[in-house]
């Protein structure tokens, strides 16, 4: 007793864990840190919830995205990995933007930035959207479109500040339908 | 998750009908935004497999077709072909 021994686990225990299926509310890409979070964190609870029913049919909705890949149009200022808890600042994304020249500037490791490097409609499905709108489905694109950066753990600033100017943009512009794109 | 479900709260609070992906369907159920499709992709691909235009597709109207739905919150699981990437 006492000796390190105690603590192996023996090759046949061993073999039953590693045929074991991972648990499927666990993904397996989720590294140990970010399950530590994801269980730590105190998550904003929305209560009540809202409703906006639709007021037309979709064949004549308006429609705009709101991505959270912290996709930025040249030029626009990059998002700051600096700020803490978070960038809660937003940019403003055209229909017609050339999408392949959009630049991510997430600031979180905890997912590849692959897909959205190699197809940035993963997170700004802008062509899908006016193939959408072409073929009826929806009634029309949105002439601006909604960026910002997640993992902001201090959402107090994107609560009071950015989200307000961000709805007060989408009814100028005669939105009725917000489809929303995190990574 | 948290980002985009905060911005649903605000957007439809101002008459504005939000659905939106997530990635994590147990932290999109603690936070509760009126309609979310939970999708069976990686973190950093919420709509699949880059450049396959079919699947973003059947993504999207998997999401305009929760704008329907009035018993809020509803999260809802998309029915479509796993990672394989």
């Amino acid at each position: 007793m006492g000796g390190r021994g105690q603590f192996r686990i023996p090759n046949s225990q061993f073999r039953i864990l590693q045929c074991y299926p991972p648990p499927v509310a666990e993904p397996r890409e989720l590294s140990l840190a970010l399950r530590a979070f994801l269980a730590a964190y105190r998550w904003h609870r929305i209560d009540p919830v809202p409703c906006a029913s639709l007021r037309r049919p979709l064949g004549d909705c308006r429609v705009a995205l709101v991505s959270s890949a912290g996709l930025v149009a040249p030029g626009d200022e990059p998002f700051d990995d600096g700020v803490r808890g978070g960038d809660w600042s937003f940019r403003l994304i055209p229909a017609d933007a050339d999408l392949a020249a959009l630049e991510e500037h997430h600031r979180s490791d905890s997912f590849s930035h692959a897909g959205i490097e190699a197809d940035r409609n993963l997170a700004l499905p802008l062509h899908r959207l006016h193939e959408l709108a072409a073929e009826g489905a929806i009634g029309a694109v949105a002439p601006r479109h909604i960026s910002l950066m997640g993992s902001i753990t201090a959402p107090g600033r994107l609560r009071r500040e950015t989200l307000p100017a961000v709805a007060d943009l989408l009814a100028a512009d005669g939105v009725d339908v917000a489809l929303m794109v995190p990574v | 998750m948290q980002t985009v479900g905060l911005a649903q709260q605000v957007i439809e609070a101002r008459g504005i009908a939000t659905a939106s992906i997530t990635l994590l369907a147990d932290v999109t159920r603690r936070i509760r935004p009126p309609r979310a499709l939970a999708v069976p992709y990686p973190l950093g691909f919420p709509l699949g497999e880059p450049n396959d235009p079919g699947l973003q597709t059947t993504v999207l109207h998997a999401l305009l077709a929760l704008l329907a739905r009035d018993d809020v919150p509803v999260l809802e699981p998309f029915h479509g072909p796993a990672a394989s990437f």
